[in-house]
């Protein structure tokens, strides 16, 4: 916002001077005085109540039988609260698909996110930091690959698997969100450790310390921020992933979006399958929101481009 | 694509600034720059030039190539590989036949828009650019706003924000709840039909049919008699297809119009219990139908005259003399009961899924807009206030220019990502709305991977979304080249 945009109104805001008296407010504006805050406080906590509807719903449909849920409405437990039960949570936790795919999705989601933050962060430290010839041009691409639709790259990486003989391992489906992490990893990083004064860089350079130790003891430590805010965004990109899991993930290793994907085929009747897996799945995600809320926020503001 | 709501935009080039945005070999990051985004947006440090002399430093180049290395190589061979020469493999087998044996010149884009379903998607993708960013940007800048001038906001914020958290299979699954055509489970079509039925009261005799070969026949929702009837020649208008838990409870045995002065008849449910019974005639025990309006009709189509049956299901006009005159039962008769809309069915399926997006992503545009009214400088409105303008135009005309940037942000933002939508649209369309719901990104899927193993098309849908994204991605390169 440059401080030009404020020319943009010009009659409300005569530069430097000041008005003697205040206008005599109008009723309407005297009545939201006195009964606005009330007002406003109400609507936002309509907003909100609107806005937790949808997932209350399914908590609440989650704890119901299917006999249940196919009778009635899951709003019939505050007329009725005896419906509740942890039934579907027993079953759920007892079925083996659902188990064995929660497990994949951690096992596809930690070393994705460790690898997008480690790789990234090395990569975005030679970018800012080190001299070497084509930097700049090396960095346009990738601030151009920020925005590349994963589509565009499933079939040929697909092949690359196939070729390389992990087509639907695991390791295919961590490989494919790295490479598509890091674009954007290298970009936020890199800007941030921009911003590290160089003279803390050049006295560790100067004290004879090597790139790695630099990199170790003075980047990474102050680069803490903006590798949490990283670290936050490519956990959640990974672990709610469904597309990239459907194409290069066989069934045994997919993760639990896909596996819930498959029961979505007869929503009514799998409900008590797909509530209480549903919600499990976005424990994790809702747990580190939660937590690290302060570096999501830091994350969206920098930059997202998913 | 980048958010930065202290946008460094316009910032003269440093005079001490060496490296020229052409220059290939950069010379270090000399001279004060800038981050092109990043938390805080701190000022990068200025420094002086670098001391490049000396052997001392010879060497260090050196050793730096093979640190350079160490550092980019691994990052630097993902994206090559798995990134870079894949768009140019696409881009290739965009031009080849389904299983890439035969080069097909621009068959796959003649036929992407040409075909019924691909044509679909591109149209629904066109809706969804059009809609979704914009009503969710509105709601972001009109959740900011609401939560800047309350204490206590951050629950409501965090509320709002948190579906960004959750899977789109999650917000899928939730919302096939909230949609669901049954208004016994889903939630709005619960809402609907309260609604609707304290306006509307369904009647009982919805559904109910004629005999193939009686005096009806039907007629807009309704029914009228086969042939004008006259006067003094008593109507028998036969219905059936009636649940006998239906029968209002007041209705009594059937009885034929005696005859007498003016147009006469009976409306009744012209089917005997247990069987036996002729059709088109009162037999004993068949149930009159009570509070049936019944219209005469005269020649030219005017209604001349409108009356109720009895509990007996008979009616009399005792002032229509002289016919003939059409009787007609109108379709307000039979209104049928509301049932809820079909959210998720042919006609609506886009809209209901934009409804999703946007309880998904108003909160991200809310929490850009709030940082960017943070950063407002507070006297702009203050001064405004002063001089009496009320909230509205304060609003209109101090908070809204000056937040325009961030809001253009968010805008592009949510474009780039509503282009590239498909768990969303795969996960909350049923199979049978599919095709309806179709976009881009999920018929590319879908031709390559979803049976039709067409990758010639696959891959031309890729490069048209490559293409949709392009103008972000140039926009993003000359904003990093004009702030560095």
């Amino acid at each position: 916002m440059s401080h030009a945009t404020i020319d943009t109104a010009p009659e409300l805001i005569p530069a430097g001077t000041a008005r003697g008296g205040r206008p005599r407010p109008g009723p309407w504006t005297r009545f939201m005085m006195r009964f606005g805050k009330a007002l406003l406080r109400l609507l936002v906590v309509l907003i909100g109540a609107f806005w937790l509807l949808p997932t209350f719903g399914l908590a609440v449909a989650s704890l119901r039988s299917s006999a249940d849920n196919s009778a009635t409405g899951w709003w019939t437990v505050f007329t009725a609260p005896a419906q509740l039960t942890l039934d579907n949570y027993v079953q759920v936790l007892q079925n083996e698909r659902i188990v064995h795919s929660l497990w994949n999705t951690v096992l596809i989601t930690v070393p994705s996110t460790l690898l997008v933050v480690l790789l990234g962060a090395l990569g975005a430290y030679a970018l800012a930091w080190m001299d070497f010839p084509g930097r700049e041009w090396l960095f346009v691409l990738v601030v151009a690959l920020i925005v590349v639709p994963v589509q565009v790259a499933i079939v040929p990486d697909a092949r690359i698997f196939r070729a390389l003989g992990i087509y639907g391992e695991i390791s295919a489906v961590v490989a494919f969100h790295v490479a598509f992490g890091l674009p954007f990893a290298i970009f936020l990083l890199r800007n941030f450790f921009l911003n590290i004064p160089r003279d803390m860089l050049e006295a560790a350079r100067i004290d004879g310390a090597r790139e790695m130790v630099i990199f170790a003891r003075v980047v990474l430590p102050i680069g803490w921020p903006a590798i949490a805010s990283l670290a936050i965004f490519q956990f959640l990109w990974v672990w709610n992933d469904l597309l990239v899991a459907l194409v290069f993930a066989t069934s045994d290793n997919a993760p639990i979006t896909y596996a819930l994907r498959e029961q979505m085929r007869s929503f009514s009747s799998n409900l008590d399958t797909i509530g209480p897996g549903a919600f499990l799945s976005m424990l994790l995600p809702l747990v580190v929101f939660f937590a690290f809320q302060r570096y999501f926020v830091q994350g969206v503001l920098a930059g997202s481009g998913k | 694509m980048t958010i930065t709501p202290d946008p460094a935009q316009g910032i003269p080039p440093s005079p001490a600034q060496t490296t020229t945005g052409r220059a290939s070999v950069a010379d270090g990051p000399g001279g004060p720059r800038r981050a092109a985004g990043g938390p805080g947006h701190r000022d990068a440090p200025g420094g002086g030039p670098r001391n490049t002399a000396g052997t001392a430093a010879r060497r260090r180049s050196r050793e730096t190539r093979l640190m350079v290395a160490f550092f980019l190589g691994p990052a630097l061979v993902l994206l090559l590989l798995l990134v870079c020469y894949p768009i140019v493999y696409t881009l290739w087998l965009s031009f080849r036949s389904g299983d890439g044996s035969r080069f097909v010149g621009f068959d796959n884009y003649v036929e992407m828009f040409t075909s019924s379903n691909t044509q679909r998607a591109i149209l629904n993708n066109l809706v969804w650019v059009i809609v979704a960013p914009a009503v969710a940007t509105t709601l972001g800048l009109i959740f900011a706003v609401l939560t800047e001038r309350l204490r206590r906001a951050a629950v409501l914020k965090a509320v709002l924000f948190m579906p960004m958290a959750i899977s789109f299979l999650a917000a899928g699954v939730t919302f096939r709840l909230v949609y669901d055509e049954n208004p016994d489970r889903g939630v709005l079509n619960a809402v609907a039909v309260s609604v609707h039925d304290a306006f509307v009261s369904p009647s009982p005799y919805h559904g109910v049919d004629v005999r193939e070969q009686g005096e009806l026949v039907p007629m807009k929702g309704g029914f009228e008699s086969r042939r004008p009837v006259n006067p003094g020649e008593p109507a028998h208008l036969a219905l059936v297809g009636l649940p006998p838990n239906r029968i209002p409870t007041d209705a009594k045995p059937a009885t034929a119009p005696a005859g007498g002065p003016g147009l006469q008849g009976v409306v009744w449910l012209d089917f005997t219990r247990g069987g036996g019974g002729r059709a088109g005639t009162v037999d004993p025990g068949e149930m009159g139908l009570p509070q049936m309006t019944v219209e005469a009709v005269a020649n030219g189509g005017t209604v001349v005259a409108t009356t109720r049956t009895d509990a007996t299901g008979r009616f009399a006009f005792p002032d229509l003399t002289s016919g003939p005159y059409v009787l007609r039962l109108p379709a307000d008769n039979f209104t049928e009961p509301f049932n809820g809309v079909t959210l998720l069915g042919p006609s609506l399926i886009t809209p209901a899924i934009i409804g999703a997006y946007i309880w998904i992503w108003a909160g991200f545009a809310m929490v850009l807009v709030s940082a960017g009214l943070a950063a407002l400088p507070r006297e702009a409105l203050e001064a405004a206030r002063m001089d009496g303008a009320n909230e509205w135009q304060t609003f209109r005309h101090v908070t809204v220019p000056l937040v325009r940037p961030v809001l253009v942000v968010v805008l592009v933002t949510l474009t780039i990502n509503v282009l590239k939508i498909f768990d969303l649209v795969y996960v909350l369309a049923p199979e049978s709305s599919q095709n309806d719901a179709t976009v881009v990104a999920l018929e590319m899927y879908r031709v390559s991977f979803g049976g039709g193993l067409d990758y010639g098309l696959g891959s031309a849908l890729a490069v048209l979304l490559i293409a949709l994204v392009l103008p972000a991605m140039l926009f993003n390169i000359r904003r990093l080249r004009r702030d560095s």
